[in-house]
């Protein structure tokens, strides 16, 4: 991994549910162009911890910069505010968020979901928009289903659909939230085949996941997370298969077993 | 005769005698209940015929005399003045309501579910009573600090006329019975919605216009249909502030030449007629807004080479990475 200055650092993040504690104090600093798979036990506030990102959930302590500039709230003295809701809604455009459930707009048919941002937020010409969004849909493989509604497309495409939607708005970062893990087995393979494609173009990406071969795959840094904290990181062999940690190898054993 | 269980026993030998019965077509199951129900439908259809067309007590001709009569036209037409200004006006208050009760603050959501409250326990007849007579109440509208000076006034009765009552009346009622239509239209909308717009940097005004808001039109077009329909109807009420609509003109007609009945029905075919003017609109709104969640069903969308899609789609996943 390069020495480069991060371009996302979290520090000591700390998120509760009610008394429930999610996040124990999370630092995590990320490389440009770096490859980020979290990994770890259901409940071990991954999930939790890509979302506090892009403000999809706040957070309660602790603090995100984004290549150096503080996310979400704005220093006041001796105290931090949220900023403006408009202003949050200019970092978001930092990070494309890629769901679990993909999360297309049902009632916009391919073309119109991965338009609909550029042209209303960024002010793209509907002309230019859909160009750039062909693109990205050939990129994806699905231009030819660029009419259809989301209803219309099984899981996998779905879900490089709204791949492309995110990658429309030109993210710095990109941010997947398993994005395979509401697919059908057989349909695993193709996005993940589409994220690598990103991967190898050099995107930066955090990606939580439970498919640990793709993890080991494409992976520059594996976090494995448990109990809100993380339990280790390092490269993937590192992590995967030395690591130093009781609960990472139970973890490790569980999952990877062929 | 063999029992049950010697027939089963004896099949499970013989495979040729459970595929040949296996092969044989399935037919509906005879029903009385379809032969029944037919006969019910021509009965009903005799009642109906005796009852409506071979019954003097209607009068049809005269019924047919006043249907296009200058009144009755002009009542139909303030019925409909009237419900389509109390129903933008209603509606509108309804999604600031609706608006108010989803707000972080909590004083607003306070506001909104007391007025909710008051328009659900307070009878339409008494409001529209209430703000015809307000003058009563205040003698002056304006507006300016309450106990203390006025910055502009008016008298209440130059305000409040016959139909400025109906309308007011009529729309702060429908605001207080869509708000929570619309409410239930927006909480139906999967949070996934809300999150995925907040991700792509939607403005709350795209995200309700472009994505939430057709997806909640489709959920609130049946109860909101039936809330615009029984507007129609509600709008008779307004005859005790003596604005004459419809109804208030068939029941004016009637005093004079007691042809109760037929004035009545010629109400009703007016009310059959509007109200199916509105189903038809309910049913092209669900139309319009089901796309994208009805599978379509075109003969064209359906013959598309599937095969095509699946090569195409290798091409990318090539890679096996798995």
């Amino acid at each position: 991994m390069n020495v480069a200055k991060p371009i996302l650092e979290l520090v000591a993040i700390t998120k509760q549910f009610g008394s429930f504690v999610a996040l124990k104090g999370v630092d995590i600093e990320i490389a440009p162009g770096s490859v980020t798979c979290i990994v770890g036990p259901s409940g071990s506030g991954k999930s939790t911890l890509l979302r506090t990102i892009n403000g999809l959930e706040e957070i309660d302590g602790g603090a995100v910069f984004f290549k150096g500039e503080m996310i979400g709230q704005t220093v006041r003295g001796q105290h931090r505010v949220p900023v403006s809701s408009k202003q949050a809604r200019l970092q978001k455009l930092n990070f494309g968020m890629v769901f679990q459930t993909f999360n297309l707009f049902p009632n916009r048919t391919v073309m119109e979901n991965v338009t609909l941002a550029p042209i209303t937020v960024r002010g793209h010409s509907r002309k230019s928009a859909r160009a750039a969004a062909l693109q990205l849909l050939e990129r994806v493989g699905l231009e030819h289903k660029k009419d259809r509604y989301p209803n219309e497309l099984s899981g996998g495409q779905q879900q490089r659909v709204a791949i492309a939607r995110a990658l429309a708005m030109e993210p710095e970062i990109l941010l997947f939230d398993e994005p395979t893990s509401a697919l059908d087995p057989e349909l695993v393979g193709e996005v993940l085949a589409v994220i690598k494609s990103l991967a190898e173009q050099g995107s930066t990406m955090l990606i939580v996941t439970h498919e640990m071969a793709f993890a080991q795959d494409v992976a520059d840094e594996v976090v494995m997370m448990a109990d809100g904290e993380v339990i280790e990181r390092g490269s993937p062999k590192q992590v995967v298969h030395n690591s130093s940690h009781q609960r990472a190898r139970e973890f490790f054993s569980s999952v990877v077993a062929s | 005769m063999k029992t049950p269980t010697e027939r089963t026993a004896q099949r499970l030998t013989d495979k040729g005698e459970i595929r040949a019965e296996a092969l044989l077509p399935i037919k509906p199951r005879p029903s009385i209940a379809k032969w029944a129900s037919i006969v019910l439908a021509v009965y009903v259809f005799f009642v109906g015929l005796e009852f409506f067309v071979f019954n003097e007590n209607w009068n049809w001709p005269l019924v047919f005399e006043y249907l296009f009569g200058q009144r009755i036209l002009q009542g139909l037409l303030n019925t409909i003045t009237l419900t389509l200004i109390t129903t933008l006006l209603g509606l509108f208050i309804g999604i600031l309501v609706a608006w108010a009760k989803l707000s972080p603050l909590a004083v607003l959501r306070k506001l909104a579910a007391m007025y909710i409250w008051v328009i659900r326990a307070t009878p339409l007849l008494v409001l529209l009573l209430m703000i015809f007579f307000l003058a009563a109440l205040v003698p002056s509208l304006g507006i300016g600090i309450p106990f203390g000076p006025s910055l502009f006034e008016v008298p209440t009765n130059e305000v409040i006329s016959r139909f400025t009552a109906a309308v007011l009346g009529l729309s702060l009622y429908l605001g207080g019975k869509s708000a929570e239509v619309f409410r239930s239209g927006i909480i139906a909308v999967d949070r996934g919605q809300f999150e995925a717009c907040r991700a792509v940097g939607l403005s709350p005004l795209t995200t309700y216009t472009r994505v939430i808001g057709p997806q909640s039109i489709r959920v609130i077009t049946p109860p909101m249909a039936n809330e615009i329909i029984t507007m129609f109807k509600n709008t008779s009420l307004v005859s005790v502030i003596g604005y004459t609509e419809l109804l208030t003109t068939a029941k004016l007609i009637y005093a004079t030449n007691f042809q109760t009945i037929p004035l009545l029905t010629v109400a009703v075919i007016w009310y059959l007629t509007l109200t199916s003017i509105a189903m038809y609109g309910q049913s092209l709104l669900e139309k319009r807004f089901g796309r994208g969640f009805d599978r379509r069903t075109d003969k064209e969308e359906q013959r598309e080479p599937t095969e095509k899609v699946e090569t195409r789609t290798s091409t990318i996943a090539d890679g096996d990475i798995r």
